[in-house]
């Protein structure tokens, strides 16, 4: 706390303030300090249009990796073949908007698009998540409880699952045709004195409203329902939740499959904002995906969101400032963040 | 008398390769207020912990109001109307008081008239409402562990070691409850190493030894004939030093 003493000056007020803030909220000290840094950087409009591609991307990555922060703050589980369940939801999501719905894909109208998004992506989570179920009572199930087990078992699982999708679409990449409405880019000239003229992909825009969207329900659930009350509790203290009479396996089942639900739908919003997929994608965004949760404190969601914005942004400033170094930026920001936090930004705290 | 609410017959059981319940016979008598007493490492608290179903047992049988649920989950059991206090109290730190006894009350929203004799009990519970439960103090905590336990109606009360670390004032403050629980007839089964507080509450007694009750009855009885205490408390008190 800091007090209105008379014989200390503002200065030290504020530096009491900003010490405070720094261990009260790291997440928002990061996120400002790294927009700030951005912006003197680069040029405003660039700089705006990069931080709001930034903040879709890290919603679409908060899509990805919320599942897994839960399951592993809930069960202790490492579910290393969550990326399989992203690319999973891709294909699902690219096989509806090119096949059965491939006509209202195409459709310049937003209306029609609509008609296809929706299913496409309410497809891509429902697959997701019956393989998900499946996959939690045949492969996580017989290894609670043993890391090592967990890590080999599910690596396997991950390669069975990105062999089915092989088996199923083939091996090549295949292009996700992006809904006729939201192709191309708002083209904003003037817009405002500082900024100027602006040209931001439509897309990045949709993703970016769906994430936060996605975001406002989980913390409306988390905070606010019993549910949510229930799925925190049982984070910290699992043995705790059975003895108040609730069946702890039933209640993690039922996150894991929202988890995998989750991946899927990351992935097809990932699918039709890249315009391409492989089998593979999901691999290769999971070293994304398990920075953002080491980032955000594992078992925290509004760590992995704010962990997954700081990695979108920072992916997207340094791959304009010198792309070579865009390939480091995102662990070196998790080996910054654990060095000054070692339990990670909004740590989840367990008994 | 009624038939016991508890019925523990040789009841073994065992933490990792240790044998640490070596066949406990037990009862806990309807409506009334037992304690268990023992020195350390008597096994109280993993007797507490296996009627929970929270520890194995590979030999002996547990009976709760007439149905054997040796074998039961511990959510079962727990559904089945058993509450436990654990002696860590398992408060959620990062949920509110408030969340914390909703999610105590499985069978819906709570009862209101119920809620307030809680924080006529607790006065800290109404004043903290919408904290943490992280930031209580102590004997707070050990407030809302009893009154989670006490939201809803239950038929038999699991505490284990309720007044350890507390100050004298809270103490009281717990006996008061644990009084009030006992004109309700609830019946509750309770770890005790502090003996003037469970002679104050308690109506039978158990006292356990290396895995076994070695001796039980009245607490009057015990607590009239000062041999038979230093035949079994003092016991545990020599094998401290």
């Amino acid at each position: 706390m800091s007090q209105a003493n008379p014989s200390v000056g503002p200065w030290a007020l504020w530096r009491d303030r900003l010490l405070k803030l720094q261990s009260d909220k790291p997440h928002l000290v990061l996120l400002g300090l790294m927009l700030f840094l951005a912006f003197l950087a680069m040029d405003p409009a660039t700089w705006f249009v990069l931080t709001i591609s930034g903040m879709a991307m890290g919603t679409m990555l908060f899509l990805m990796a919320s599942g897994m922060t839960l399951t592993f703050g809930l069960m202790s589980v490492l579910n290393l073949a969550h990326g399989a369940f992203i690319s999973l939801g891709a294909f699902v999501g690219a096989v509806m908007l090119t096949g059965a719905l491939g006509v209202y894909t195409v459709s310049p109208s937003l209306g029609w698009n609509l008609l296809a998004i929706l299913p496409a992506l309410f497809a891509a989570m429902a697959v997701a998540g019956v393989v998900g179920w499946l996959f939690e009572v045949i492969v996580i199930k017989p290894v609670y409880g043993d890391h090592l087990k967990q890590i080999l078992v599910t690596v396997g699982g991950s390669i069975v699952l990105i062999q089915l999708i092989e088996v199923t679409w083939g091996a090549n990449e295949i292009p996700v045709p992006r809904p006729g409405a939201l192709r191309g880019a708002f083209v904003i000239e003037d817009w405002v004195p500082l900024i100027g003229g602006l040209v931001m992909e439509k897309f990045r825009m949709v993703a970016l409203l769906l994430g936060l969207t996605v975001y406002g329900l989980m913390l409306w659930v988390i905070d606010r329902t019993r549910l949510g009350i229930l799925v925190r509790a049982g984070v910290e203290n699992r043995e705790m939740v059975e003895i108040q009479g609730y069946r702890i396996g039933l209640l993690f089942l039922g996150v894991f499959i929202a988890g995998s639900a989750l991946a899927g739908l990351g992935g097809a919003m990932w699918g039709m904002y890249r315009e391409i997929i492989t089998a593979h994608m999901g691999e290769e965004l999971m070293i994304s995906v398990i920075v953002i949760i080491i980032l955000g404190g594992l078992g925290s969601i509004r760590g992995c969101f704010y962990g997954a914005l700081l990695v979108g942004l920072i992916n997207l400033y340094i791959g304009y400032i010198e792309p070579r170094l865009a390939a480091v930026a995102t662990v070196g920001l998790m080996v910054g963040v654990l060095m000054w936090r070692p339990q990670g930004l909004i740590p989840v705290i367990k008994v | 008398m009624s038939e016991p609410i508890l019925t523990l017959t040789g009841v073994h059981a065992d933490i990792d390769q240790y044998h640490i319940l070596h066949g406990i016979e037990l009862q806990v008598p309807r409506g009334e207020l037992t304690v268990l007493l023992g020195r350390n490492g008597a096994g109280k608290s993993t007797t507490l912990r296996t009627i929970m179903g929270l520890t194995k047992v590979p030999r002996g049988s547990v009976t709760f109001n007439g149905k054997e649920i040796t074998s039961w989950s511990t959510s079962r059991i727990a559904r089945a109307g058993i509450a436990f206090v654990p002696e860590n109290m398992g408060i959620f730190g990062q949920l509110t008081v408030r969340e914390n006894l909703v999610l105590a009350g499985t069978h819906g929203p709570l009862d209101q008239s119920r809620l307030d004799w809680l924080f006529d009990l607790f006065p800290p519970l109404k004043k903290f409402w919408d904290r943490p439960a992280g930031n209580l103090s102590g004997g707070q905590k050990q407030m809302l562990a009893i009154a989670r336990a006490m939201v809803e109606p239950r038929d038999l009360l699991l505490v284990d070691e309720p007044t350890k670390g507390l100050a004298p004032a809270i103490i009281d403050d717990l006996a008061t409850a644990f009084e009030e629980l006992k004109a309700r007839e609830v019946s509750i089964l309770l770890v005790e190493q502090n003996f003037s507080f469970s002679r104050r509450l308690g109506q039978t007694v158990a006292v356990m030894n290396d895995g076994q009750v070695v001796h039980s009855g009245t607490m009057a009885e015990l607590a009239q004939d000062s041999t038979l205490q230093q035949d079994l408390l003092g016991l545990g008190l020599g094998a401290h030093q």
